[in-house]
């Protein structure tokens, strides 16, 4: 089959490549030199490049949203998964969100939360709350981000209520024979049986994580003071504004690096807490 | 899962009659309070579209109004025309560009991935299971380790500012996941079927097209639609790869018009739902394969 052999060539070839360019300093228009890990080396010890900085806003970001998401996924999913006429339009309507292009959701999100004329600031003032300043103050910009990432939970919720509709009925049963109380029911029995489905998850969310790029790159111009200067965007800048091309490289190694090691961890500690049927 | 009766013993004094009534009342209960609760998530998550389009209606004046009200006292359709034809703006233009790559791009991942996977799930040759496996693990590797490189190929042979840097690749292999998808479909399928072609001579490519290609169309489906999503939204290739204007995107066109003075919110967001529209139709029309392609790469885990 040489079309695998093409496949695999646009993968392993650039990855060589990309490995001897980020030992380089490249900017496209002279030959790359090598200089050996300085890049490395560099971002680590250059506060001015904002690698580390953007790596925390990257990780705070996910140490919230990929847990918040979950399990308001879950919460969605459990209420969905009711037998109780009308949830196939629920479920419809809470996906919908994720299909509206990111572009445009972006742009109707900094409309909503525009601090003089949005909509959310109306209604707060309306019922008499203080108004918020979301995107628009270093503080308050990546907990917003946070909480807009709520509205994306449809792909995942779909996720879990498969999981939850293939945990047998009988498991149930003999629970509620047992006298188990619907919190242990969850407790003993979804939860264990769904575990497969949250570790996957995670992983799939914490890797969408680190290309978080549109409403950093659109909407926050990583601000205010880079305090949404996402990875990702960071990288961006670094190859495509300034032309570090060795540099980027070497960030993008580094991303690599870093999601192959929270993967890992996450592997080695899914032993205690995922459960697998015996047959796999 | 569907009643939050009290435990059995608060009741077992009374009478059979009444606890049966007890129950029915608190299933009513447990229902409206499922329903109160999802009518309110459900309005919030419609927030966002629905304001969209509400702004995209409003009058200049109305459209900027503190606080906003909440249905335009006038309607403003021309709003949508007005942003489409915005001096220096090219919205056509841009739709056939994304039309043209969203399509070659969907032939090419279908054509392509079907093809690998085919190979995957059915030729034996050497080093296949490595091969496949390295196929999958693809999936880890983050896009900006394989981009840089190839955004410098890409410069090297002039391909800069063409269309081609997102279109080409799709022609080979079409994506990890969808071959993963693909060859797990494949796989069910009973091999009597090419045995039979077999000796009746057909070839491997006419087994592909013949009989694997027809047989897996909900498959190849669930790939069409999640490619020609992603592709119609894609703003990061197109931002790396097109420079010129002539040669945007929608949403490289969108981000442009933003930054563009005069232009007003209700005109973005009208632009906005114009570009939401194809998508919210694919999705309706095509439910059932959305929700079943999430299960299956979710569940295949």
């Amino acid at each position: 089959m040489p079309v695998v052999l093409g496949l695999i060539l646009f993968v392993f070839g650039p990855m060589i490549v990309s490995l001897y360019m980020s030992l380089t300093e490249y900017t496209i228009l002279q030959p790359p030199q090598f200089i050996g890990i300085r890049n490395y080396v560099d971002m680590f010890s250059r506060p001015t490049l904002r690698v580390l900085q953007s790596l925390g806003v990257t990780l705070i970001y996910a140490a919230a949203a990929v847990p918040l998401t979950l399990v308001a996924a879950l919460a969605a999913a459990l209420l969905l998964n009711q037998k109780l006429p009308g949830m196939r339009v629920f479920r419809t309507i809470l996906y919908i969100p994720t299909v509206v292009p990111l572009v445009a959701t972006v742009f109707v999100w900094g409309w909503l939360l525009h601090p003089q004329l949005g909509l959310i600031n109306a209604t707060l003032e309306a019922i008499g709350l203080p108004p918020g300043t979301w995107l628009a103050e270093p503080e308050t910009a990546l907990p917003t981000l946070i909480a807009l990432s709520l509205w994306s939970i449809g792909p995942t919720m779909v996720i879990f209520l498969a999981g939850l509709q293939s945990v047998p009925e009988s498991l149930y049963d003999a629970g509620k024979i047992d006298g188990a109380s619907h919190p242990q029911l969850f407790w003993y029995i979804t939860l264990p049986q769904i575990s497969p489905t949250i570790f996957f998850v995670m992983i799939t969310g914490l890797i969408g994580t680190f290309q978080y790029f549109i409403p950093a790159f659109i909407l926050t111009k990583g601000g205010p003071l880079y305090a949404t200067y996402f990875y990702n965007l960071n990288l961006y800048e670094k190859a495509f504004r300034w032309q570090f091309m060795g540099l980027a490289s070497a960030m993008a190694w580094l991303m690599f690096a870093i999601i192959l090691a929270l993967t890992l961890i996450l592997f080695r500690t899914s032993d205690a807490w995922v459960y697998y049927e015996v047959k796999r | 899962m569907t009643t939050l009766h009290e435990p059995l013993s608060n009741s077992a004094h009374a009478s059979a009659a009444l606890y049966a009534r007890h129950r029915q009342r608190n299933r009513i209960l447990h229902a409206l309070l499922v329903y109160g609760v999802l009518t309110l998530v459900s309005l919030i998550f419609l927030l966002p579209l629905a304001w969209m389009i509400v702004t995209a209606l409003k009058t200049p004046q109305e459209a900027i109004l503190f606080p906003p009200t909440i249905i335009p006292r006038q309607i403003a359709w021309e709003n949508f025309a007005k942003a489409w034809t915005f001096p220096g703006m090219q919205f056509t233009r841009w739709t056939i560009n994304t039309l043209v790559i969203s399509g070659t791009v969907l032939i090419g991942v279908l054509l392509t991935s079907s093809l690998v996977a085919y190979g995957f799930a059915r030729i034996r040759f050497p080093g296949r299971e490595f091969w496949f496996i390295a196929t999958i693990a693809s999936i880890m590797l983050p896009p900006q380790v394989t981009l840089i490189p190839l955004y410098i190929l890409f410069y090297r042979i002039g391909w800069l500012n063409t269309l081609n840097p997102l279109i080409i690749p799709a022609w080979f292999g079409g994506g990890a996941l969808n071959i993963f998808l693909l060859r797990q479909f494949f796989l069910q399928i009973p091999t009597e079927l090419e045995e039979a072609a077999y000796i009746d001579g057909a070839n491997r490519f006419q087994i592909w097209w013949r009989i694997f290609l027809p047989l897996s169309v909900p498959a190849l489906l669930t790939v069409a639609i999640f490619t020609f999503q992603s592709t119609w939204n894609d703003f990061y290739g197109p931002l790396i790869f097109l420079t010129g204007k002539e040669n945007y995107t929608l949403a490289l066109g969108i981000n442009l018009f933003a930054g563009t003075t005069g232009t007003e919110i209700q005109y973005m967001m009208a632009i906005s739902f114009l570009m939401t529209i194809p998508m919210v139709v694919v999705f309706f029309v095509a439910q059932r394969y959305f929700i079943g392609g999430i299960v299956l790469t979710g569940v295949n885990r």
